[in-house]
């Protein structure tokens, strides 16, 4: 067992989240289909993760609270996924190789156990980053 | 009494799906019924009545509030940005219909803005490869008529293109495909043990990031030249099969997405995918596709290439002379290197699906988001700009991912006063012509010294 992990992250889609993004993005379905990470259950176990414990998630350009999960879609083991949006892209570093396209897959990420801590909603995590948050 | 409108567009993915069934309540207010569509579509309709629509510009306040004003008031608020700004860039068109992307690219000439939309950070890389190495492509009836192996490479329809496969690829009986699912071949290549590899006869995993790897030995096995006993993770011997079920195709589609596009390689994936394709027509008949996501985002792709010669990152802050080079005029690289001084997020959530760390720079300029809904764009901006949803309250062409124009309809009306988006494009140029009469603005040093001509035209 260990502390932290390095995991190799991508972000794609999901149908949860293209159906609750329909819904809006401040809403509770958004939240539960993008402030997740799914890994490989040989890793969930490496870290000695609990069922949907949270995890902080960190890039190379930041840091995102996340619930661990293994998915029905599975990675294997060193591959990790977050599904497209407002959390992937906290920590989505914004390179492009000069194409204009940020590296959204094939980054690297440590995980780590962050429990007591909470994931925060769509909106402080967005608005947070630009001053506008209120805490409400 | 409700009214049953037939062969309906979804304004959802690029499939584009247009046999859907729409009731609508006698007043044309209210989504009844949505027959056909995916999970997705379905909720798109239901969502056009919800309650909660924004039916007025909002503008923040200082104390961070939003406050109601008028269209006038919103559209002389962004004709003065755009007039003010230096280089204004307008990003987005994922959702909206050609005309509003034609109407867009007038105003963005005359702004001198840099006009770039959703292709930007999702299938760019799909038009430097196709400009280098051409697009062996097809139309999707062609496919679904007469393919029997299909690929689907980084790209998970189950999930992004819900109705793909039973209308296209996998599952539809064609003209000269009578056996349906029964008599293709389906091969997915993809890191991830996704819901579409689960309706595989074949699925390769491939370590991410390693496509192009994978590419480079199914074009060496497909010449006959011998290959490592693994490439990318996978075994030899599940290469040379697949490289014999591609070559024994009578036609094949490869239907690809980002997994090719935004890991390692970008373009350069896609440039040997489209090689691999051109090797196989030595044997036998092969296409290839990308797997648009949404429903018009191959629209600004062709209406800005007949109007301004480029289909996206197009710079024309020069304003007599369009310009484009990804990685230079691309919107993320031009936010991280804060290069432009005003934002228009229109008809997309750049603050959802951009890294955050290029929201922060761009939010450091007025940012005006032009959307139906409330988005993380509307919730940081400083004008929100509400306008009817395409396809469901404003009628119009899209273009689906294989480029075939189609028209969509409107099933409702729009909330009281909300207009178009290209009612609202064309009321800002006007407004930027009206505040440059009355304030004497002369439009740019090469029009004074009688070198400008119009490259969007009226």
């Amino acid at each position: 067992m260990v502390d932290k992990l390095t995991l190799n992250m991508i972000t794609q889609r999901s149908i949860e989240e293209g159906i609750a993004m329909e819904k809006g993005k401040t809403t509770q379905e958004y939240f539960e289909a993008c402030s997740i990470i799914e890994m490989n259950e040989e890793d969930i176990r490496t870290l000695g993760l609990l069922p949907n414990q949270l995890v902080r998630v960190t890039s190379e350009c930041g840091s995102v609270i996340v619930k661990a999960i293994k998915g029905r879609q599975t990675v294997y083991p060193g591959l990790a996924h977050i599904p497209q949006g407002v959390w992937s892209n906290q920590i989505v570093p914004p390179r492009t190789q000069a194409t204009g396209e940020p590296q959204y897959s094939g980054f690297p990420v440590t995980v780590e156990s962050a429990r007591g801590e909470k994931r925060k909603s769509a909106l402080e995590c967005v608005q947070g980053a630009v001053g506008l948050w209120n805490g409400e | 009494m409700p009214k049953k409108i037939e062969n309906v567009g979804c304004p959802y993915c690029g499939v584009c799906c247009d046999d859907l069934v729409v009731t609508v309540s006698d007043d044309g207010r209210k989504v009844l019924e949505v027959e056909n569509a995916c999970a997705i579509g379905n909720e798109i309709f239901q969502h056009a009545s919800s309650e909660g629509r924004i039916s007025l510009p909002r503008l923040r306040q200082p104390d961070g509030t939003y406050k109601d004003i008028s269209y006038d008031e919103a559209v002389d608020y962004a004709a003065r940005v755009l007039i003010k700004a230096k280089k204004p860039l307008i990003f987005g068109f994922g959702s909206t219909n050609c005309e509003g992307m034609a109407a867009a690219a007038k105003v963005a000439e005359k702004a001198g803005a840099v006009l770039d939309n959703c292709a930007s950070i999702c299938h760019g890389s799909s038009f430097l490869a196709i400009f280098d190495n051409g697009y062996p492509s097809c139309t999707l009836g062609e496919t679904k008529n007469r393919a029997d192996v299909i690929v689907y490479w980084g790209s998970n329809p189950a999930h992004a293109h819900p109705r793909h496969m039973s209308r296209y690829s996998i599952f539809p009986r064609g003209f000269f495909t009578g056996k349906g699912h029964k008599g293709r071949k389906i091969i997915v290549i993809d890191p991830r043990y996704t819901d579409t590899a689960r309706v595989a006869d074949i699925y390769v995993q491939v370590k991410q990031g390693q496509d192009y790897d994978l590419f480079n030995a199914f074009r060496t096995v497909i010449r006959g030249e011998d290959i490592p006993d693994e490439v990318a993770g996978v075994k030899k011997e599940q290469i040379l099969q697949v490289a014999e079920i591609l070559k024994k195709a009578r036609f094949g589609t490869i239907f690809y997405g980002m997994g090719l596009c935004h890991s390692d390689g970008r373009n350069h994936n896609v440039d040997i995918a489209i090689s691999m394709t051109r090797d196989l027509n030595d044997f036998t008949k092969w296409t290839i596709m990308a797997m648009r996501g949404h429903y018009n985002i191959a629209g600004p792709g062709v209406v800005w290439a007949w109007t301004t010669g480029y289909p996206y990152c197009i710079d024309m802050s020069k304003k007599d002379r369009a310009y484009m080079n990804p990685g230079e005029t691309s919107s993320v690289d031009l936010a991280m290197r804060d290069e432009v001084d005003a934002f228009f997020n229109v008809g997309t959530d750049a603050g959802a699906h951009f890294p955050i760390e290029a929201v922060k720079h761009l939010k450091k300029h007025p940012w005006i988001t032009i959307d139906p809904n409330i988005c993380m764009a509307s919730e940081i901006s400083d004008l929100h700009i509400p306008v009817g949803i395409v396809g469901v309250e404003v009628p119009g062409i899209v273009y689906r991912m294989d480029n075939v124009p189609i028209q969509y309809r409107q099933v409702l009306n729009p909330p009281d006063g909300v207009i178009s988006d290209e009612e609202l494009f064309e009321r800002i140029h006007q407004r930027i012509s009206e505040i440059e009469a009355e304030e004497g603005i002369t439009q740019t040093s090469a029009a004074a010294a009688g070198t400008q001509t119009s490259f969007v035209g009226e």
